[in-house]
């Protein structure tokens, strides 16, 4: 097999060796799968739960915590940003910290929309609200 | 002390070195991506906002639950399922041309270059019927005293509340022969349209079962836009990245990355790729799964 040590681009100063074997790939790929199928198990959990109560909003917070594990496998090993320098790492990494604030202050907004009209318009909260009528038909 | 450390390590931020250790052309496919993040998270953190101010949105098991070949039985999430197996399986395929790039494997590269292509082109697939199916699959409705069949499109959509049996039968009365006639069709298939349509508006209602009719009233307005654009635009990315992967697929078979002596453009349609994986997981938990 021909190496590919001579001179990639000058930018870089390390090369580091690729590895030998596809086995980090593979148990990423199992990794992945298995928290799909989690995720999907929970998913149909929802369907079974009443939408409003706290234990399907928990559910909710786990399946957005099990994504954000499957978006780490994909950018740390597949897109190989974990093999980079901590230079690298940062400059990827500190930017995406506005989206903490990016969802939590449209989220707060838009839920203080929601009080706003169910508190003022009684029209909107009568017709929108489920627990007026619904469930019934089954 | 301090200088006996720096002397040990590299300089990065003294000039004369690219800081980040990496390759120009990959740095900004890096930076790309992160713009394009921004971009995806605008459009999720905005569907986001809309769903929390409003009292009801759809429930994703009741929207997604067709499969194809599977007529009407009810099975939520199976296809969702498939398309996201079929992504994540793509993703592979594409890590194992890049690692075979580092190798110089030609013949590996074009391999797996060969089956991420194959997988993308799936996942379309899968992306056109779910769209067909949505937009042409009629459910009946109440709308204005009357019942009426509509699909999901960028204004309508027919997935909101479920009605009560009693609003059901009044709005029998005012609804057009024909919609009674096709919502009597889905319960009894044995009648053909013709010979539903020849009977009278009475014997049409008297032969519903309303208890198992589920009707529903207009969904939230914003739905279908959200879904169309937020998916399609993933969808758009999935395309143009199978374009991209074509195209470096024959570029690999013509030997071109052997004569460069290295496959860092392997690495670049794969960078690109992995992010269209990346959204996928967040579209998915979107609009599918919470």
């Amino acid at each position: 097999m021909e190496h590919q040590d001579h001179a990639v681009a000058s930018e870089i100063t390390f090369h580091h060796e690729p590895s030998n074997d596809t086995k980090r790939i593979w148990s990423t790929f199992w990794v992945l799968l298995f928290i799909t199928l989690i995720e999907l198990g929970l998913g149909l959990l929802l369907y079974a739960t009443d939408w409003q109560s706290s234990f399907n909003l928990a559910i909710k917070g786990v399946i957005v915590i099990l994504s954000l594990a499957k978006a780490f496998y994909i950018v740390s090993i597949f897109m190989h940003l974990g093999d980079e320098i901590r230079n690298m790492i940062m400059t990827i990494a500190v930017p995406l910290m506005l989206f903490i604030w990016f969802i939590a202050a449209f989220l707060l907004d838009g839920n203080s929309y929601k009080n706003l009209r169910n508190n003022y318009d009684k029209h909107f909260k009568e017709r929108t609200s489920v627990e007026v009528k619904s469930k019934t038909g089954h | 002390m301090s200088n006996n450390l720096t002397t040990h390590q590299t300089k990065w931020w003294n000039g004369g070195r690219s800081p980040f250790n990496m390759e120009y052309g990959k740095l900004m496919m890096w930076y790309f991506l992160m713009s394009d993040t921004f971009t995806f998270g605008a459009f999720l953190i905005s569907y986001g906002t809309i769903r929390v101010s409003q009292n009801f949105w759809p429930d994703p098991n009741v929207v997604f639950n067709a499969l194809p070949g599977a007529g009407h039985a009810n099975l939520p999430l199976a296809f969702v399922s498939v398309m996201t197996f079929i992504l994540i399986v793509s993703s592979v395929t594409m890590v194992l041309a890049v690692h075979a790039g580092h190798h110089g494997n030609k013949k590996a590269v074009v391999k797996w270059m060969f089956w991420t292509i194959i997988g993308g082109l799936a996942f379309l697939g899968c992306q056109a019927w779910e769209w067909h199916h949505l937009i042409t699959g009629t459910h009946a409705v109440l709308a204005e005293g009357k019942l009426e069949l509509i699909g999901q499109t960028m204004r309508e959509n027919p997935w909101g509340k479920l009605v009560e049996g009693t609003e059901v039968v009044d709005a029998l009365k005012a609804t057009s022969h024909e919609t009674v006639a096709a919502i009597v069709h889905e319960q009894h298939s044995n009648f053909t349209h013709e010979q539903l349509m020849g009977m009278s508006h009475e014997q049409l209602t008297g032969m519903l079962n309303v208890a198992e009719l589920h009707i529903r009233e207009k969904g939230p307005v914003a739905f279908g836009g959200y879904f169309y654009g937020i998916t399609g635009f993933h969808g758009f990315h999935v395309f143009s990245g199978v374009i991209i992967n074509i195209v470096m697929l024959i570029m690999a078979q013509k030997g071109v990355f052997q004569r460069r002596g290295h496959y860092l453009m392997i690495e670049k349609a794969g960078l690109y790729w992995h992010f269209v994986d990346l959204v996928w997981v967040f579209v998915f938990l979107c609009f599918y799964l919470i």
